[in-house]
């Protein structure tokens, strides 16, 4: 924008989406920025002065002695997502294919898709029925002669329902990924001696990566920071980072540490996608794969 | 030295090699019932330019991926350089294929692209370097290995698809159209580069192609292929000068095709008259009679003689080297090509609109087609 008059022009095209984008993510951003600084008056209401009290409890550099609760329930946020995002990828992979080769694509999209009809709440308290001391899946264990297992309230109960309600966010943009696959590419792998795998893994891997990547954000991320599944599925008794925000906001009427929580979330995986974009940046797309 | 690269004498050599590619019965019908190939059976030697020409549809693209090793025929026999290939992936065969939109790895640059078959044959790093720079100086390309594919220009990516191939040294190379997408000019460039780096390297080429002018440029032999079937097999003057059918002389180039019914004497009664040709036929048989338009001789006043037709100038389309006319005789319709030459050669003559002319179809030009 060196020539004069840049600005004037570039305002009606650039204009909306930047005003839009400073409005409702930038001025929230900083304002809980700000507020990851202050603390917590008698009433809960933020006050000042400044200070950095709420980080120093968060990484458990507290006057009380050092306690690592809250890195704890981050590790195991991120663990959760980890996991989460890993069996998606295993299930949505090779199912975005099955959908893709499929005559009755539709159909099956459709029924991917379908659950979001329902309300989230709805579908979660379902796996309750399931899970259930007295419930669905130990009534089918009892037919079949088998001990009942006390799924609910558990982590195998929460990471269940943590892959189920993202597996679609993975699937969705995989898919388009692969609907485009130019299998020409395969057919020249195979024809310059690439066997069945090394064929699939040079020549349609790679395709379907930006699809794959869009699948493991839109997990990957939402997975990290839930906390309605844990309060439903563990009942309370599973504490993950985001359950850890929400009482701030909410009980516990703390806002200045419900934010310092937030903001240290945002950086680790802001952190963990600079890393990732500047490795692939760095080597290239074909020597990542 | 271009003169003698334009003009590669054909037939120059024989090609008496071994035969790379034995077809037998070759037949394969696709899940919706069309039948793509309907038993063909074809030769190619070691050293050989073969052209498998057609129009769409007619198989030859087919019979490429089956050579290629894509399809399986339903039936007959498919050897590659002395090997059965039934049930051999395209992986372990001893060909290589240079696709119609030249499917690059648009994730990859030039070189990881080339190097692709030599690293998937594990040679080492040191080997590949050296066989890629070798192919890229052959195809012209050197200093471009570090681009991208969408940084390329569609010559460019031709030839890098053609060093992908090369580079692998088979013992066969499949070309599918490979200079379809390119502009006129280019693609009569790379047509005599493709010639000449055939000839330098003594390879072997299946070459498929629609386009009728380049198969007689470039092939040693074509094959016209027509609804799966090989119409006619044999050197491009061959295929030219005496089509053995209708189809086969409308095909390559342009022809006149003019019905009759065979008499006595080598003569055939025709809607112009009666015509001579050097052929001995069975009296009453019907055949076709075809003569190419820049064989028909035009006169403006000529003796009343043998296969002598008059005829009537409905119109001229000017093409620059040659005049193209339409002619009228007596309401069949007769095309004649006359070169664009010098006014002042004696003997040169041009015609004017509606002007009353004479055509001289020579005997020895007329090709007999029993069909």
């Amino acid at each position: 924008m060196s020539r004069p008059g840049g600005w004037k022009r570039l305002l009606p095209t650039v204009g909306p989406g930047a005003a839009w984008l400073v409005l409702f993510v930038l001025v929230p951003t900083l304002l809980i920025f700000y507020a990851s600084f202050l603390q917590r008056d008698a009433h809960g209401w933020l006050t000042g002065p400044l200070t950095l009290d709420n980080y120093r409890r968060f990484f458990g550099l507290d006057a009380g002695g050092f306690d690592l609760l809250y890195l704890n329930i981050l590790g195991r946020s991120l663990l959760l997502g980890l996991v989460t995002t890993l069996v998606a990828i295993v299930l949505g992979y090779p199912f975005a294919f099955f959908i893709a080769q499929s005559p009755r694509k539709n159909l099956l999209l459709l029924l991917v898709v379908l659950p979001f009809w329902t309300n989230f709440l709805i579908r979660a308290y379902a796996w309750i029925v399931i899970f259930q001391r007295k419930g669905v899946l130990n009534a089918v264990l009892g037919h079949l002669g088998l001990d009942p297992v006390q799924l609910y309230p558990s982590w195998t109960a929460v990471y269940v329902g943590t892959v189920y309600t993202y597996l679609p966010f993975l699937i969705l943009p995989l898919y388009a990924s692969v609907e485009k696959i130019d299998w020409t590419l395969l057919e020249a792998a195979h024809d310059l001696g690439a066997g069945r795998v090394p064929g699939f893994w040079h020549a349609v891997f790679p395709q379907t990566l930006p699809g794959l990547i869009a699948g493991i954000l839109l997990v990957f991320i939402p997975a990290v920071g839930t906390f309605v599944i844990s309060d439903l599925l563990g009942a309370g008794k599973t504490v993950l980072i985001g359950n850890v925000i929400q009482q701030q906001f909410g009980a516990s009427r703390d806002w200045a540490f419900g934010s310092a929580a937030a903001f240290v979330l945002m950086g680790v995986v802001l952190a963990g996608l600079w890393l990732y974009a500047r490795k692939a940046g760095e080597r290239g797309m074909e020597e990542l794969v | 030295m271009e003169q003698r690269k334009l003009f590669k004498g054909k037939r120059t050599r024989t090609p008496g090699g071994e035969t790379l590619v034995r077809l037998s019965g070759v037949r394969k019908r696709y899940d919706g019932g069309t039948e793509a190939l309907r038993g063909v059976d074809l030769e190619v030697k070691a050293g050989e330019f073969f052209s498998l020409l057609g129009p769409s549809g007619c198989g030859k693209t087919t019979l490429l991926r089956i050579l290629a090793g894509f399809e399986e025929p339903d039936a007959g026999k498919v050897v590659l350089a002395g090997r059965n290939m039934r049930g051999v992936p395209p992986y372990r065969r001893p060909v290589n294929l240079v696709f119609q939109n030249y499917a690059l790895f648009p994730h990859m640059n030039v070189y990881d692209n080339v190097a692709f078959g030599l690293r998937m044959k594990r040679l080492p790093e040191g080997e590949v370097r050296e066989r890629v720079g070798w192919a890229l100086e052959l195809v012209d390309i050197a200093g471009l290995e570090r681009r991208r594919p969408h940084e390329l220009s569609g010559g460019q990516k031709q030839r890098v698809a053609l060093a992908r191939a090369l580079v692998n040294e088979p013992k066969v190379l499949l070309l599918d159209e490979p200079l379809g997408a390119l502009d006129y000019k280019l693609r009569k460039q790379l047509q005599v580069e493709l010639m000449n780096l055939q000839e330098e390297l003594g390879l072997t080429f299946v070459y498929v192609t629609h386009d009728q002018e380049e198969a007689l440029v470039m092939s040693d032999r074509i094959a016209v292929m027509r609804e799966g079937r090989i119409e006619q097999l044999g050197y491009p003057e061959d295929l030219y000068e005496r089509p053995a059918s209708r189809f086969v002389a409308q095909f390559l180039g342009t022809s006149n095709l003019i019905p009759g019914a065979a008499l006595e004497g080598g003569r055939v009664e025709t809607p112009l008259g009666t015509l001579a040709v050097n052929e001995t036929l069975t009296a009453g048989t019907r055949v076709t009679l075809s003569v190419r338009p820049e064989k028909v001789r035009l006169r403006r006043r000529d003796a009343e003689s043998a296969n002598r037709v008059r005829v009537r100038v409905d119109d001229i389309i000017y093409t620059g080297a040659e005049n193209q006319y339409l002619l009228d005789a007596a309401g069949f319709e007769l095309v004649a090509y006359t070169l664009n030459a010098d006014v002042q050669e004696p003997g040169h003559e041009e015609f004017d609109y509606d002007e009353e002319i004479v055509a001289y179809l020579p005997p020895e030009n007329l090709v007999v087609i029993h069909e």
